[in-house]
Parts: C-alpha cells; structure tokens; sequence
C-alpha cells in the first residue's frame, strides 16, 4: 500500500514506539483503521498484528470501520446521562442493529459515543453528520433515521 | 551474591536473581499463582501470590519481586490468605459457574483455589460477560465465558511458540482474550499447537472433540474402525492414569483398545519407520542432485502451518514427506484396504495423537484421497483417557496385548520420533546405511538428544559430512531459520518440532506436565532404544513386506501419490 509508505517515512525509526502516532496519522488519512493498514503497520515495526488491534482497542479513540453515510454521534456527557442517554444509545443500536463504534452493512449509518459535545442544555442531544438533535427519544429517533432514508430515496 | 531472607520466622538461603516466590518453593512452601508462567518474564497481574512484607507492612506480588538481603515476610499470615480469598472471590463474581459440565471439572486451578481457601459461597456477584465460544479452528475451542484473563495463553504463545495470534484486546471489565480484529482463530496465524490449552487454569480453552462421531463409527457394523497411535503415547499417559511417571504402556494400551471396539490398532511408530525410508531417499536424492537444501522435516503440523505462513520462502525445502500420521492414514484405506478386500469407504480411520495441531492436519484439504481422508477423527492423549473412562476400560485391571500385523510392528528408530531429535537420529541411522551399506557402529546420537532447545552435530558418512540441527519450541527455531534464509549452508537436514521436547511435550499431552515428567518421558523412549534389537527403520521386516507387496520401491509411483504431499504459502493476520 503506497499510501501508508508516506506516513512511515515520517516515523523513520520505525521502533514499536511510533506505534500510536503512526496509528493516528492513518486514522485521521483514512477515517478508519483497517486491516490492510494493521497488517501494513505489523510489518514495518515487525509486530504481531494482533498486539497492535491489542493496543488500538485499549484505546475509545480508534476505529476499526469507516464511517457511514450518516454518522451519529450520541453524547454520553454527564448532562445527558442523567437525562437518559443510555436509553438513547441502547434504542439507536436496536433500530440500527450495530453496537456504538460500527458502521451497518449498507454503510449507510455509524454510530459512535462521545464524551460531552457542549450541548447540555439539549440532552440528551445526538449529533448526525454534526447537526443537532435536542431531547430525542425512542420516537424522535425513529424519524430522524426515517428521514435519513428518505433522503437516500430521494438522491 | 549468596543472602538469608526470613519466611515466617525462619532464614532461608537465597541468592541474586532469585524471586521471592522461588525461595518459599525451594523451602517446603507453596504460595498459589495464576498469571505466572515459568520460564516467562513475570506480569505480577494476578497478585495471586501476595505475602506480607514484615517491615513495610505491604503485601507484595512474591512472584515478580526479588528477594533482597534481609527481607522478612509472612507467606500465610490470615491477612494474606483473606487476600487471596478475596481475588478468588473476585475471580468467581463473573464466572459461569458450571463445574458439573466442563471438561476441565476436577481439573481446574479455579476450583482448586477456591476449594483450598475453603470459598463456600458466592459473596461477590458481578455482571457476567457474554461472549461467543470460538468454535472456528479445527484444533482449539476458546471459551472466553470461562477466561479469568491470567495471560499465560498470550505469553506461551508469544514466547515459546513464536506465533502471538492472540493478545488481550479491549479494556477494563471489557477486557477479553482475542485474536487480530477478534475473528475466528482459523483465520489467524495460529498453528494449532495447543500450548495455550497446556498452561490454561481454567476451561477457557481446550481441544475440538469428536468422541460421538467415534462411537457411532464404532457401532456401526459397516464400519472397520482402526486405530493408530502416535510414538509418545504409550510413554505419556501415565500421568493422565495415575500411574508411575515416564512409565511405557504400550501393552496395556493395546488391549484397552481393544476392549473399546477398535477392529485393527496399528502403531504410527511403523509409518514412522515408512517416513524414514521415504525421507531418507529424499535427502540423499537432494544432496546427490544438488537440489534445495538443508531439508527440513515436515512430520509436525505446527511447524508445517507455521512455514506456510512465517516463512514461505523455505517452503521447498520442507520435506515432501506426509506426516507418520498421514502416511499410515493413507496406507490403512489403500493396501490395507485392498488387503482386506474393503472400500476405504468401509473404513473410519483414528488416530491418537499427543497433538492438537493434528486434527488440523487430518482435515487439510492434501490429506485426502479421491474426497476421503486419509484419517476421520484425531484423539489427544487426554482425550483418549477420557474415552477410555466412558467405555469403563479398568487400566489397572488388564493384561498386555500386541498390536495388529501388518502396521504394527516398528523398530525403536521408529519410536524415537516421540523425542525431539527422534527423527533426526532414526533417520541418520538408515541414511548412513543407505550411502554405506554398512551399519553404524554407535547407533545413539547423543549431540541431538536431550531436551535443549537447539542442538547441532556434524555426522561423518563415508567421505560425507552430514551437518544437522535440531530445534523444538517453536520460537527457538526463528534463529536457525533466519540463518538458513540468509545463506548458512554447513547444515542438510533440520528437524522442526513445534512443541518444547517433540511429541511428548505436545498440545494435547496430560495438563501440568513439568519438565521432570518430560525428562521421563524421554528416558524412557531412549531405554527402550537401549533394550530392544531393531533399532534401525530399513529392518523392519512389515516395511520390507510392505515396498515388495505393494509400493515397490521408495519415492516410486505409489509413494508420490500416498505417501507425499505440497504446501502453499498461507494468507493469514500476522
Ligand atoms: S494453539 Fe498455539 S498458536 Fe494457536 S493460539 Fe494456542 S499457543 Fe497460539
Ligand atoms: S484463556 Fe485461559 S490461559 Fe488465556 S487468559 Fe484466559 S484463563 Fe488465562
Ligand atoms: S502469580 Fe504473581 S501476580 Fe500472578
């Protein structure tokens, strides 16, 4: 993959130390860490692949799927906990069939957990594709998903 | 530096280097561990082995603190042992308490800890985590319900084995044992050698079982059902019996087998002898013709999955030998068959193993004639004591039988492939007759025997300086490889085997082996070498009724397509 080949070339050491950095710089070129990139990786600073998915998922910040077209983002700040967020990502999980942190088989949505997103007085409040939803329940995100596919419909 | 530190008022002798766990054990004490795994670098995650420090008043992590000058402690203070309780307890809160049906029942560090600090009831309730079994490989079952998370599975696998396709993932209570992107071990880089089942406390991992499909065979009055086992067996079971440590059953085991229903029992220790007289013409066809060498032995299916996967590039100097396994496998449904006036159809074929990596190797696609495989069902050492017990086989209670002629009888070159070093040497003594015509005067090799972990010698036959290496434990043989990939060429022959020892320190041998009981093990493979008269493979009298009778001559037509097969570089996560 020439792409990566850049990214290791800032890392010239390649010592199991640019390890986090070096996963970083991909997620942030490619959205996502996959396994191509993981294996790459394990080859140039000659480690397991598993030890390196090992480190990755010790870690909330990387991802292992790219994004959906539509990518929510539920905050789980303390504001929207109280005011229920757990119900809110445990009902979008059902209606999605996807756990926090994975995208659906279509492509279409991806889900992912945030810490506070600095909308308390919202919550509990979701982002989709960075737009606002304030005080959702389970009926205000049926028709914001509903609407989402309408939109696809549509296009 | 030579020191006294103080264990529950007494001086005991210590020296630098030592962990505070090696001088209680050295003194009549025993203090319990879980993530410790010896040989390993410590993690000290467990903090199972806690003892109290006199003059700090801390408890500290005995098997990861070394022992210093003046240092006293208390092993069993009640503030100790509560704290261990108490990890034990914590150790419970998640688990699926289901004893009664697991196959480690009675045979579980768990259990034995919470049953020697007397835990009689559930204090501490914690959510239980649900994840899937992984029922993916052909060799290994992983129940992560059942994982404590000690990591003695991703140390041994990492370091002893060389393969690391597991590691912990995730984090907090979320934590689980997984492979790379957490996918079925079939698609990673495991080698199916079952170390990781061998240092496993508790009944998170174990080997794919096949009983039912047996007894079925064996019911079925269609079917032949045959039998073989592997070289180690008849010396490793004594422990999975109770019996005398190293002690050799093979008698008994014969009739046990019988006792259950096999039709024929053969002995792989005879394909042993074939692989010798197939492999020996290979590496003198090699060396004469100046084709790629060194060899390497092909006979361990770790290894062989290995080398497909790590070092593609030796493959053609693996060995185009099946394994004893294989090769009797093969050998059973063609001219036993023919002999017998059966289909191989007619046929279900086992085979004892002291391997987990061998259920793999059954199923491998080359391992098959016209779509039947050369051998229907694996048993491990453990296995095979289990399903002696089903059909209520009394070990201690039976008299001595012989195996089944032909394919029974083996010389003790044959045998030797229980050892590391078992190949190599069976296969010095018939290479040397073959380059000779002479036998060797000293049979015994002692350079390759023994349990280290790589052993070299350079053999002279006739005019012809033989070099060979031998290497068992995975890891220890990266070494060796990189230097044959990088041009060494004083070497002709390498053997390979995957697990510390050979075959009897396998994946699938007794739980807890230790290194004493390996030893023994391997002395008495070398007294039987010792004490019985064939000692060489191109003697045996079944081998040489064998070539007349039906594959003429070694490497010939028939061989190629029985007895030989090819490898393929392997796309796995590595
Ligand atoms: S079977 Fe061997 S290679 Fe596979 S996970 Fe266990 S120790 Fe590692
Ligand atoms: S699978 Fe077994 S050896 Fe591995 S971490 Fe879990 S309990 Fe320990
Ligand atoms: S055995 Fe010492 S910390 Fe686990």
């Amino acid at each position: 993959m020439e792409k990566l080949t850049e990214i290791f070339n800032d890392y010239s050491d390649s010592s199991r130390d640019s390890l986090i950095p070096i996963l970083q710089d991909i997620q942030t070129q490619e959205g996502y860490l996959s396994k191509e990139s993981i294996v790459e990786v394990g080859s140039h600073l000659n480690m397991p692949s598993s030890k390196i998915y090992g480190v990755a998922t010790f870690y909330n910040q990387f991802k292992f799927q790219p994004n959906g077209k539509y990518h929510i983002q539920v905050c789980r700040g303390t504001a929207c906990h109280v005011l229920g967020s757990a119900t809110v990502l445990q009902e979008l999980e059902k209606q999605l069939k996807i756990k926090a942190g994975q995208t659906t088989r279509d492509q279409l949505f991806s889900l992912e957990i945030v810490a506070c997103i600095g909308a308390c007085g919202l919550a509990p409040v979701i982002s989709v594709n960075g737009e606002f939803h304030a005080n959702v329940d389970a009926g205000k995100l049926k028709n914001i998903l509903e609407n989402c596919k309408k939109m696809e419909d549509v296009e | 530096m030579d020191f006294t530190i103080n264990i529950n008022n007494n001086d005991c002798k210590a020296s630098t280097g030592d962990t505070i766990l090696e001088v209680i054990n050295r003194n009549g004490l025993k203090v319990p561990t879980l993530c410790h795994l010896k040989n390993s670098m410590p993690t000290g995650a467990c903090r199972m082995c806690v003892v109290e420090d006199v003059d700090s008043g801390k408890l500290i992590t005995s098997c990861s603190y070394p022992a210093s000058p003046g240092l006293r402690i208390k092993t069993h203070s009640q503030r100790v042992v509560e704290s261990r309780k108490t990890i034990i307890e914590l150790l419970l809160s998640n688990h699926p308490d289901d004893c009664l049906y697991c196959v480690r029942n009675k045979n579980c560090e768990l259990q034995n800890l919470s049953e020697e600090h007397h835990v009689r009831e559930r204090r501490i309730r914690g959510k239980k985590n649900h994840e899937n079994m992984d029922l993916s490989s052909a060799s290994i079952v992983r129940d992560p319900e059942k994982c404590i998370l000690c990591g003695r599975c991703v140390t041994v696998c990492e370091d002893v084995m060389g393969v690391a396709c597991i590691d912990f993932l995730n984090r907090g209570n979320k934590t689980i044992i997984g492979t790379s992107f957490n996918e079925g071990l079939n698609t990673s880089s495991c080698i199916n050698c079952g170390q990781c089942i061998m240092v496993c406390p508790t009944g998170a991992l174990t080997e794919k079982n096949h009983f039912a499909e047996i007894q079925q065979a064996i019911e079925d009055p269609k079917k032949r059902v045959v039998v073989q086992y592997a070289p180690s067996i008849s010396v490793s079971m004594a422990e999975e019996l109770g019996m005398e440590t190293g002690k050799d059953i093979n008698g008994i085991l014969n009739a046990a087998l019988r006792k259950v229903g096999f039709d024929n029992i053969f002995d792989s220790s005879f394909s042993a002898d074939l692989t010798i007289i197939e492999e020996s013409a290979e590496l003198i066809g090699r060396i004469q013709n100046g084709e790629t060498l060194p060899m390497i032995t092909s006979c361990c299916p770790g290894w062989v999955k290995y080398a497909e996967e790590f070092y593609p590039e030796l493959i053609p100097n693996l060995s185009s030998c099946k394994s004893p396994q294989q090769m009797l496998g093969a050998i059973i449904k063609s001219y036993f068959a023919e002999k017998e006036g059966l289909s191989p159809e007619d046929i279900y074929s086992v085979s004892i193993m002291p391997c987990t990596a061998k259920k793999f190797e059954a199923q491998r696609e080359e391992m098959t004639q016209a779509g039947i495989s050369d051998v229907d069902a694996v048993l491990t050492t453990r296995e095979l004591t289990k399903f002696l017990k089903l059909y209520g086989v009394d070990m201690f209670n039976i008299s001595p039988e012989l195996t089944d002629s032909p394919m029974g009888f083996r010389s003790t070159a044959g045998k030797l492939f229980g050892a590391s070093g078992g190949v190599m040497e069976a296969a010095i003594r018939t290479a040397y007759f073959k380059i000779t015509g002479k036998e060797l005067v000293n049979f015994q090799i002692p350079q390759i025997r023994g349990l280290q972990n790589r052993k070299e010698a350079h053999i002279k036959i006739g005019d012809f300086d033989l070099g060979v290496a031998v290497v068992n434990g995975m890891a220890n043989a990266k070494d060796l490889l990189d230097e044959i990939k990088n041009g060494r060429n004083d070497i002709h022959f390498v053997e390979v085997m995957a697990c510390p020892g050979g075959c009897i320190g396998g994946g699938g041998q007794h739980i807890g082996t230790s290194d004493e009981e390996l030893k023994a093990r391997m002395r008495t493979l070398y007294s039987i070498d010792e004490n019985e008269t064939l000692k060489v493979s191109h003697k045996n009298p079944e081998i040489i009724e064998l070539y007349n009778e039906f594959l003429k001559e070694p490497l010939g037509h028939k061989s190629h397509e029985l007895l030989h097969t090819t490898y393929n570089k392997r796309e796995v996560l590595i």
